[in-house]
Order: C-alpha cells, then sequence, then structure tokens
C-alpha cells in the first residue's frame, strides 16, 4: 500500500512547519546556464549509528524507522544530505568503520536518486577524516541542482571545529564563480555561527568563513549537530539546524549543563526527524517541514 | 645638578622597584585536564581578582574555552598552559573543551564561578 507522503504525515500525526518567506530574501532566480526549476530534497542529521543507552533505549531503529519514513512516501526526493554524525564515535579504528559500513547498509534501502553525505566531528574528528573518505568520500565538495548552488563544507576534521584557510580558500574560489544574486544552499555539520560556544556549538572560525558568505544575498545554510530545530540569521544570512535521528538535545543554555533529553517512554522518538527543503514556486520559495519519525514504519 | 639628577632618577627607579614589588602576585590555580573532565570542575576566584590558570592535560590533546571571558587555549597532550584571568563581573562562567576528544567530549566542561 502506498501513501501520499503528506496523508501518510496527516495520518501518522505528524508535525510540520513552513518557512516559506522566512528566508531573509531567497528567491532562486535562474543562474547562468541553468535555469531554476522546483524541486524537493531531504535532510536527515546526527543518526549516531552505533550509540547505545538510555537517551534512545532504540536506537538501533530510529535510523531505519526513518528510512521506512521515506520509502514510504510517494512524492520522492531528487536527493537526501545527511549532515553529519552518520555514526557515533569510538577510539576503536576497527569499530569506526564497522558502523560506517553498518550506516552505509542501512541507508541503502533509501530509494532516492541521489545521498550526499557531510561529515560530523563523531564521524572525522579522532582521525581527521581518514575512515569516513573510506566510506563516503570527500570531506567538503560543491555540487548543482537545477539552478541552485550546493556547498558542503567540512568544520568537524579538524578537531579544533575549525573549517581551515585552505577549504575557505576553495570556498572563496566556488563562490568568486557565481553572481552575488545566485541562488546558493550551504550545508555544514555545526553552526557556522556563534549560536552557543559554551557548549562548543559554534566554528572556530565562523567569522572568516561568514565573511566570505555575506555578500551573497539569496544563500541559506542547512546544518545539524544541536540535535534540534533551531533558526536563526546573521545578517541576510538565515541558518537552519535540524533534528537528530537518536536523541533531542535541550536549547542552547537552556540548562547548566548540556545533555541529551532523557528518552519520554509514553512519547516515544519525541523530538527526533528529519526535515523537507521544498524549493518551490519557481524558486521564490524555499518551504521548511519538518517531519517527525514516530511511527514512520509503514 | 648631576646629583640631584642621578638622586631623581635612583628615586623613580626605586618607586618603580617598590611598585613592583608591591604588584600582589597572581594565584595559580592548577586544572588537571583528562578524558573527560577537568579537575576541579568548579573553580572559584573572587571578583576583581587576578589568577593565573594552569592547565595540564594527562592524557592528550585538549582545550579549553571560556567564552564569555573571551578566553581559549590549547592544552596539549603532557603539556601545560597558562591562562591569565582577571574576571570584574561576579558569576558563573562556564568553560568546555573544544577540541573533540571523543566519547565523552561533550560532558567535559566546567564552571569559573567569580564571588561577589
Amino acid at each position: 500500500m502506498q501513501f501520499d507522503r503528506r496523508e501518510l504525515m496527516k495520518l501518522l500525526g505528524l508535525g510540520g512547519v513552513v518557512l516559506g518567506s522566512g528566508l531573509p530574501g531567497f528567491s532562486l532566480a535562474a543562474s547562468k546556464g541553468q535555469p531554476a526549476q522546483d524541486f524537493m530534497f531531504l535532510q536527515l542529521s546526527d543518526s549516531h549509528w552505533g550509540f547505545s543507552g538510555p537517551p534512545n533505549p532504540q536506537a538501533d531503529r530510529t535510523l531505519k524507522e526513518a528510512v521506512a519514513a521515506v520509502n514510504a512516501s510517494k512524492e520522492k526526493p531528487d536527493f537526501i544530505v545527511f549532515t553529519g554524525d552518520l555514526t557515533h564515535t569510538t577510539d576503536d579504528d576497527a569499530l569506526r568503520r564497522k558502523r560506517m559500513a553498518e550506516f552505509k547498509a542501512i541507508v541503502a534501502d533509501l530509494r532516492v536518486p541521489k545521498i550526499y553525505y557531510l561529515p560530523g566531528e563523531h564521524d572525522a574528528s579522532l582521525d581527521k577524516g581518514q575512515a569516513y573518505q573510506e566510506n563516503f568520500g570527500v570531506l567538503h565538495q560543491s555540487f548543482v541542482h537545477k539552478g541552485v548552488h550546493f556547498i558542503a563544507l567540512d568544520n568537524v576534521s579538524d578537531p579544533t571545529g575549525a573549517v581551515g584557510d585552505t577549504q575557505i580558500d576553495w570556498l572563496k574560489s566556488e563562490l568568486g564563480k557565481l553572481d552575488k544574486d545566485a541562488p546558493i544552499v550551504v550545508l555544514a555539520h555545526r553552526p557556522l555561527f556563534d549560536l552557543y560556544p559554551q557548549w562548543d556549538w559554534a566554528t572556530a572560525d565562523s567569522a572568516k568563513v561568514l565573511s566570505v558568505l555575506e555578500p551573497y544575498r539569496h544563500l541559506t545554510v542547512f546544518y545539524g549537530h544541536i540535535h534540534q530545530e533551531n533558526h536563526r540569521t546573521t545578517g541576510a544570512i538565515a541558518h537552519h539546524s535540524a533534528k537528530s535521528l537518536i536523541f533531542p538535545l535541550p536549547a542552547p543554555g537552556s540548562l547548566p549543563k548540556k545533555a541529551p533529553v532523557p528518552w519520554d517512554p509514553e512519547h516515544p522518538g519525541r523530538g527526533l526527524g528529519f526535515r523537507e527543503v521544498e524549493v518551490k514556486d519557481r524558486g521564490r520559495t524555499l518551504a521548511l517541514e519538518e517531519y517527525d519519525v514516530r511511527g514512520g514504519r509503514v | 645638578m648631576r646629583r640631584l639628577c642621578s638622586a631623581l632618577l635612583l628615586g623613580l627607579l626605586a618607586g618603580l622597584g617598590s611598585a613592583a614589588a608591591e604588584a600582589p602576585v597572581p594565584r595559580v590555580i592548577k586544572i588537571t585536564a583528562k578524558k573527560f573532565e577537568y579537575s576541579p570542575s568548579e573553580v572559584h576566584i573572587k571578583r576583581g581578582e587576578h589568577v593565573v590558570l594552569e592547565l595540564t592535560s594527562l592524557d592528550r590533546k585538549h582545550g579549553f574555552k571560556l567564552p564569555e571571558l573571551g578566553i581559549r587555549a590549547d592544552v596539549p597532550p603532557g603539556g601545560t598552559a597558562r591562562v591569565e584571568v582577571t574576571a570584574e563581573k561576579a558569576g558563573r562562567f562556564p568553560f568546555a573543551c573544544d577540541v573533540f576528544c571523543g566519547d565523552g567530549h561533550d560532558d567535559m566542561a566546567g564552571t569559573l564561578v567569580v564571588d561577589p
């Protein structure tokens, strides 16, 4: 039996939020060479495959539930982006690779045309991205999809959480090819601004990175790391963090100590989920909808 | 005249020496860092007190970041980092490791308490 995605989410009682014109100045006018067309992609983040513990007693199922929920949808995304912490960290190099292999096997079931991966510090900080590159390829990259320029940054393989001058030079070079009005989506794991550095929710050289991004008038950032939705702007740039697929974390600075929000047996999976980003109205609106993974198994 | 100048200079130097001698020596507070904790994890100083935090790593590279006072340092493995702190405002100021050090990195945090 196949469900329309929206019907499915409605049936499952899953909430959504649309932040269409909430993205400041976001207008996907056609960029050079490729006319912008409507499309949809999904952002999944922070699955921490390999984690076990009270914050998620169903940790071996949550990612699989998300995969099932995506596959159950009639409306398919053009692609999925995983914004880091695919696996939970370990000091054991062999176990790290085992977790990555298991993660890949699970997401191989996703029936989508393309998946882009970004590293998180749990995947890539302890070995500077070695195992990650063996399993998922490059640490940073750019691609163009239907006229929209995507740039995936690595702010984790340096364990200090910096992007680094070499990658910033590459970023300048990539953006330098584009018109200041070009539609651009930047992907990263950690926030590219000082969201709450007291909890290490920042990028060490964010000031340098933002100074490179700021001249571009239609640029939006999607990131993970903080295991919750958060929507902020710096200048004209909108920054949107995604829910995780393992356990939620408290709002920035809301508690004296950062710790996972306790699992609620009455509401298993509360606070977990993934995001749909719909680029529509001939690119004039970027709409976000948030989906819960509870009951995603159909 | 030369004698007067010398006396003035000597007096000036003596004054400077005296001022230097009277400058309070900052209290040194030793903090050890290891996966995944600082010890002590809560450090008390008095408002306006000038202290030196002497951080020593017992295992690997760690970081020390105290954003509200604009302080950060690398704490190298087997080495020591010294950071000077003078807090003009009383309160509780969290610090954390900002060099990812493994499972438990998120727990590696502490608080500088500036007492009134």
